[in-house]
């Protein structure tokens, strides 16, 4: 038995917390690039705000994509719906209005993440510090993922946290594709060269993904094959086909399935039959664009099989503050 | 400097732990001698552990801000020196509340029946008539074994004789269970040595009780009846025993968006899989919110048709709605009479000399009496709206009497109890503070008494007010054998 809104809350939570993880990860990768690259490069943290999909929103703040502007964007700015510290708060609340579901364990550790971050949040404004908090924050979010794993019944709810956190990957690492992989493509090759390499490298560090490539892909990092790998392997957890067939697994325990089973079988395909070579160099936006038309639309779908059915009461909690494509 | 139980003095109060003489009571010698013994830095570690604990496991309630932005969640102070009872006076204690919980159902009954007690002149018909809590919707209504309220919070405090008196009894949706028994785990956490030398009794089990008693409320014979907690959400300010609640139950905790009523007229609730049929609720959601079709039609807490499908016998409520008739501080004087009339017994445990203002003599005391008077209105809850007479100056006297003159049904008065202190960690220092108690009785087939209940304590110095809205926290509250003693 699973109440419609629970079902909702719980793979809201998910996302949130994974999220929070990509974030933090992100920045972390992004930090420690850039203090490989030439003092002159032109990459800087531009692309970190790109990557938010609401660079509008930081635009109306701050003049300059500068480090500082950019970390206070991305954790703590009230002006960004997505902002570390609110998807902290959105997964805690959440998890609140459900916690009778979860292992209390669970709500320990989101309500510790949930107080460390409030109170060291400035600690990400000084590079010294950054480090062990950015750290500190992924840490938790996987031990969050790792005490559902382990102390919660894998029944229905806990498909739907599956399904949060895959559905959440698979954006996430489309979204990384999208700006970093379009900075990267050969435009002034001159000027980035002796970097292609690390570049990648961090492309790959971002999703958490570069020991698992080496393993598995034995070329040396090279742009389409680190495309190619992040988008259509199967067994690398971040990989979006990975993502996709994890989903459709979950998908398959739960009623009424159809409809957001056909809506997973398509962007499989999507995935799947792509020529990464062709859409490296000519529609690598394009694609992505559609990719995520595709994610919304499993979204939609599992709104109205599962999540719907009720009225929305305005004193709980859930849904995304804002959904923005990249145009 | 560690604490010096030699300058400790309650003065006029009855102190739980100490005696006037500066020796401790039946039951706290050890933890007494164990504190004794601890440095101001094991205090204050242990101190610190506790609120670093509560902060944890998110123990909070909610306090209404004035942005707008809904409640913020505050961290309910907690005291770490606990109060004690001895087993022999608790058991005493635990038979005076089942007597008087016993007579109350008897009385609600009786007043949504044959209304026997009016017709034998017992209680004043009046009385009823005014009362705000009475529902005439449920006139007629039998919910299983008799019973109305199933989950009763009734307040006991001592006064400086040391006579346990109980002082009211919540028969709506009385909270704080939950801060009981988080508060007894935070104490294990902190304190384990304590709990292997002394026997203290354990609490737990409230949980697995409340779980039977409800079950035993299903009115569809089934194995496993399916049960909820209804909540109004959370910004209430009980919320988080609500979830608290609901996890320990291991049922659904829903808003009454998540359910509703069939064509059947049986309370269904929405699922992934379509519609599920709900047996029994508990339900923390005030009578006037719980059916829009029936009482506030604006209601957005509560569940159209839900009052139909609950008198058709379809779905079990507690508390049945309607028990709060007599959480009603006039009905309350009344509850000896209940207990000699329903139960041909004496009462245990008796209550606080009132005042009933609606009677002329005993206003006219209470009026020339107002600064040695409490004076509560009948049906506020959480300290709301009183006036603690040797505490305010001559204007709200004068304030009050006003009020008392306007609607004198709506008012009680008590003589200020000097409630009982227990020594409480203040700055460092360990001061008396004012506190009171509050037990659960759960009413099913049977009935059962929580082995001891909450300590509210009242952390202003001389503060007599205890509830968490007003500055008041909790400690642990053990009963303890005492063995041969």
């Amino acid at each position: 038995m699973l109440l419609s809104s629970v079902a909702e809350r719980v793979y809201w939570f998910a996302r949130y917390v994974e999220r929070v993880e990509n974030t933090a990860r992100m920045l972390l990768v992004n930090n420690n690039l850039l203090l490989d690259m030439p003092r002159n490069s032109t990459l800087g943290w531009e692309p970190i705000v790109s990557i938010t999909g609401i660079p509008e929103k930081f635009y109306e703040r701050h003049k300059d994509a500068t480090e500082r502007n950019v970390m206070s964007f991305i954790i703590m700015d009230r002006n960004n719906p997505s902002c570390m510290l609110y998807s902290i708060k959105h997964a805690r609340e959440n998890l609140r209005t459900s916690r009778a579901i979860f292992p209390r364990a669970v709500w320990e550790s989101l309500n510790d993440l949930y107080n460390y971050t409030k109170e060291n949040k400035s600690a990400v404004l000084t590079r010294r510090s950054r480090y062990e908090f950015l750290r500190q924050v992924i840490d938790s979010c996987h031990l969050i993922t790792g005490k559902l794993s382990a102390s919660m019944s894998h029944d229905q709810i806990y498909e739907f946290v599956r399904l949060g956190r895959n559905i959440e990957r698979a954006d996430m690492t489309t979204r990384v594709i999208d700006v970093r992989a379009d900075n990267l493509l050969p435009k002034n090759d001159e000027e980035l060269k002796p970097f292609d390499d690390i570049q990648w490298k961090s492309v790959l560090d971002s999703l958490a993904g570069y020991q698992m490539y080496r393993r598995y892909v034995h070329v040396r990092v090279r742009g389409v094959e680190v495309l190619r790998y992040l988008l259509q392997d199967k067994y690398f957890p971040r990989a979006v086909y990975h993502c996709l067939i994890q989903a459709e697994h979950c998908l398959r325990n739960l009623p009424m399935n159809e409809a957001p089973q056909y809506a997973l079988v398509k962007a499989q395909r999507m995935v799947r039959n792509a020529k990464v070579e062709n859409i490296v160099h000519d529609s690598l936006n394009d694609y992505i664009n559609k990719l995520q038309l595709a994610f919304i639309d499993i979204n939609s779908e599992l709104t109205s099989s599962y999540f719907e059915g009720k009225e929305v009461s305005p004193a709980l909690y859930y849904g995304e503050p804002n959904i923005k494509v990249t145009a | 400097m560690t604490i010096s139980w030699d300058n400790y003095s309650s003065g006029d109060s009855f102190d739980e732990l100490i005696t006037p003489g500066g020796r401790a009571r039946a039951g706290a010698g050890k933890i007494v001698q164990y504190m004794r013994k601890l440095s101001d830095e094991d205090l204050r570690e242990r101190r610190d552990a506790a609120e670093l604990a509560m902060h944890v496991m998110g123990i909070t309630f909610t306090v209404y801000n004035e942005e707008g932005e809904g409640g913020i969640d505050r961290v309910w102070p907690f005291d770490i020196i606990p109060r004690i009872i001895t087993a022999r006076e608790w058991s005493r204690t635990d038979a005076g509340l089942k007597q008087r919980v016993q007579a109350l159902n008897m009385f609600i009954a009786d007043l949504y029946d044959k209304q026997q007690i009016i017709k034998d002149g017992i209680f004043p018909k009046e009385v009823l008539a005014q009362s705000v809590n009475f529902r005439e919707q449920c006139m007629g209504i039998k919910p299983a074994h008799g019973v109305w309220a199933h989950i009763c919070g009734s307040d006991l405090v001592r006064d400086n004789h040391g006579t346990m008196y109980v002082l009211e009894d919540n028969l709506r949706v009385p909270s704080g269970v939950s801060y009981m028994l988080e508060n007894r785990f935070v104490m294990k956490r902190i304190f384990p040595e304590l709990f292997e030398d002394c026997s203290i009794l354990p609490l737990d089990g409230y949980s697995t009780r409340l779980f039977d008693m409800l079950a035993s409320l299903s009115l569809r014979p089934a194995d496993f009846p399916t049960i909820v907690v209804l909540t109004p959400g959370i910004y209430n300010s009980a919320y988080f025993e609500h979830s608290y609640l609901a996890q320990q139950l291991g049922v659904e905790l829903v808003s009454g968006s998540d359910l509703f009523v069939g064509e059947d007229d049986c309370v269904y609730m929405r699922t992934i899989n379509g519609r599920e049929r709900v047996d029994v609720i508990y339900r923390r959601v005030d009578d006037l919110f719980m059916d829009p079709e029936v009482f506030y039609p604006e209601s957005k807490l509560g569940v159209p048709g839900i009052m139909r499908a609950w008198s058709k016998g379809n779905v079990a409520i507690a508390n049945a709605p309607g028990a709060g008739v007599a959480d009603d501080k006039v009905v309350y004087a009344y509850v000896p009479e209940m207990i000699r009339y329903y139960l041909d017994q004496d009462p245990i445990l008796p209550n606080v000399p009132t005042y009933l203002c609606m009677d002329e003599k005993q206003c006219e005391y209470v009026l020339s009496n107002l600064e040695n008077m409490v004076v509560k209105p009948a049906n506020e809850s959480g300290g709301y709206g009183m006036m603690v007479g040797p505490a305010v100056s001559k204007k709200t006297h004068k304030e009050f009497a006003a009020l008392i003159k306007k609607d004198p049904r709506n008012y009680i008065a008590q003589p200020t109890l000097s409630l009982s202190t227990v020594p409480t960690m203040c700055d460092g220092d360990v001061e008396p503070r004012h506190v009171d108690l509050r037990p659960f009785i759960l009413s099913g087939e049977d009935r059962h008494v929580t082995r001891g209940g909450l300590t509210r304590v009242a952390l202003k110095k001389g503060s007599l007010v205890v509830n968490s809205s007003q500055g008041g926290g909790s400690k642990d509250t053990w009963i303890v054998e005492t063995g041969g003693k």
